[in-house]
C-alpha cells in the first residue's frame, strides 16, 4: 500500500507540511498544490526539511506553481506534474490523503 | 467486502464547522457496514476534551456525541500521542470512550487506542478510504 | 478507473472548487470516470445559481454545470449542510415553506449517505478543502 498526500497551505502560515511529514511512510508521494506550492522553491526555510525526508517522493502541481510565479525556483528534486500528472499519481497510489 | 473509512480530525471545534460536520458523517456512515476508525491528530485532541461547555457561546455542545459513538459501532478511535503531548495533555484530559463487545457478554472496552506517529503511519497506510474535512 | 470527489469549501473564497474543477476535466480528458462529487461544508454554495461573479471572472457554478451536462455527472449537494446555509431547491422550498430556491440545475440535493456510498463505490476519493 502506498498513499498520495496532498498539502495545500504554505508552510509558513500552517503547520499542514508537518502533520503530512510527520504521517507519510517510506514510498508515499506527497504532491503539493494550492498555497501548499510555496513549501517547493528552493533555498526557503522548509527546503532542508524536504530535501532531508529520505523515501518520501515530492511532486508539486505547475499550474499552482506557475500561477504565483514560482515556477523557475522550485528546489531540485521536486517533480513538477500538470492536472493529468494529479490524476496518474491518484490513480498510481492506493488511496488519498488530503492535509487541509 | 467491507472498505477501510478512516475519518481523519484535524480540527478543534466550535471555532469552526468541521469537527461538528464531520462527527455527523461518521455518524451516518456508522449505518454502512464499513471497517471505520476515527484518527484524531493535531488540534483534532480537542474535540475529546473533557469538560467543554458552550453555553456562554451560544453553540451547541456536541462533545457528548463522542461517548455514543461505541453504540454505533465506532469502536476504534486513534489519538496520536505526540500531538497530546505538544498540547500538554495526556489521556485523563479526554473522555474515556467504550464500546460494549457483545461477543464477550458485552464486556466494556476501551474505544481509545493512543499510537505514536510511526504506528498511526502504519494505520493511515492500511486505509482504502480517508475523509479529511 | 472511477473518482469520487468531496468538495469542503465554497467558489471564489478558496480554490478548493476550481482544483476541483481542474482535476475532474483532466480524470475525464484521461478516460476515468467521476462517479460523483459530493458537497459539503461551505462547499453547498457551489450549487447556487443565483451568484453573479464578474464578467472577467469564471463562473464556478456554470462551470460544474457544463460538465455536468456534458459527461452526466453526479453532482450532489448535502442536505444538512445546504440547509444550514440556506441552499434549498423546490422540493425544499415548498416542505419547507420557503419563498426562494436558489439550487442550481444539474446539481442534486441528498443525504450524507451518499458520501459514504461514493467511498465505498469509487477507486479513489479525493478531498479538495481549505
Amino acid at each position: 500500500m502506498s498513499l498520495l498526500h496532498t498539502v495545500n497551505k504554505s508552510p509558513f502560515e500552517s503547520n499542514t507540511l508537518d502533520a503530512c511529514l510527520n504521517l507519510a511512510k517510506s514510498g508515499s508521494t506527497v504532491l503539493l498544490i494550492e498555497d501548499g506550492v510555496y513549501a517547493a522553491t528552493s533555498g526557503n526555510a522548509v527546503a532542508d526539511k524536504i530535501k532531508n525526508t529520505s523515501g518520501i517522493n515530492f511532486c508539486v502541481l505547475g499550474p499552482d506553481a506557475q500561477a504565483r510565479g514560482i515556477e523557475g525556483k522550485l528546489a531540485e528534486g521536486i517533480k513538477v506534474v500538470d492536472y493529468e500528472g494529479f490524476v496518474d499519481l491518484v490513480a498510481e497510489h492506493d488511496a488519498v490523503q488530503a492535509w487541509l | 467486502m467491507a472498505k477501510k473509512f478512516m475519518y481523519i480530525n484535524r480540527k478543534a471545534p466550535y471555532g469552526t464547522i468541521y469537527a461538528l460536520e464531520s462527527l455527523e458523517v461518521v455518524l451516518i456512515g456508522a449505518a454502512f457496514d464499513q471497517d471505520v476508525s476515527l484518527a484524531f491528530i493535531g488540534d483534532g485532541v480537542y474535540q475529546l476534551t473533557k469538560g467543554q461547555d458552550t453555553k456562554a457561546i451560544g453553540q451547541k455542545n456536541f462533545s457528548p456525541v463522542y461517548s455514543a459513538l461505541g453504540d454505533y459501532e465506532v469502536t476504534k478511535i486513534y489519538i496520536e500521542k505526540e500531538s497530546l503531548e505538544e498540547r500538554g495533555l495526556t489521556l485523563d484530559d479526554l473522555q474515556h470512550l467504550v464500546w460494549e463487545d457483545e461477543d464477550e457478554d458485552y464486556a466494556e472496552k476501551d474505544s481509545i487506542r493512543l499510537v505514536s506517529r510511526a504506528e498511526l503511519a502504519d494505520v493511515l497506510d492500511e486505509q482504502d478510504v480517508l475523509l479529511s474535512f | 478507473m472511477k473518482f469520487a470527489l468531496q468538495i469542503n469549501e465554497g467558489p471564489y473564497q478558496h480554490q478548493a472548487a476550481d482544483s476541483a474543477i481542474q482535476f475532474t476535466k483532466a480524470a475525464l480528458a484521461k478516460g476515468h470516470e467521476i462517479f460523483r462529487v459530493f458537497f459539503y461544508h461551505d462547499g453547498v454554495n457551489n450549487a447556487t445559481r443565483l451568484a453573479i461573479p464578474p464578467q472577467d471572472d469564471r463562473n464556478i457554478t456554470q462551470e460544474w454545470v457544463k460538465l455536468q451536462k456534458e459527461h452526466n455527472l453526479d453532482l450532489v449537494v448535502c442536505i444538512a449542510a445546504a440547509q444550514r446555509r440556506g441552499l434549498i431547491d423546490e422540493d425544499e422550498m415548498n416542505r419547507q415553506g420557503k419563498d426562494a430556491n436558489n439550487i442550481s440545475e444539474g446539481f442534486r440535493i441528498s443525504g450524507l449517505g451518499q458520501l459514504i456510498e461514493a467511498g465505498i463505490e469509487a477507486d479513489r476519493l479525493i478531498v479538495f478543502g481549505a
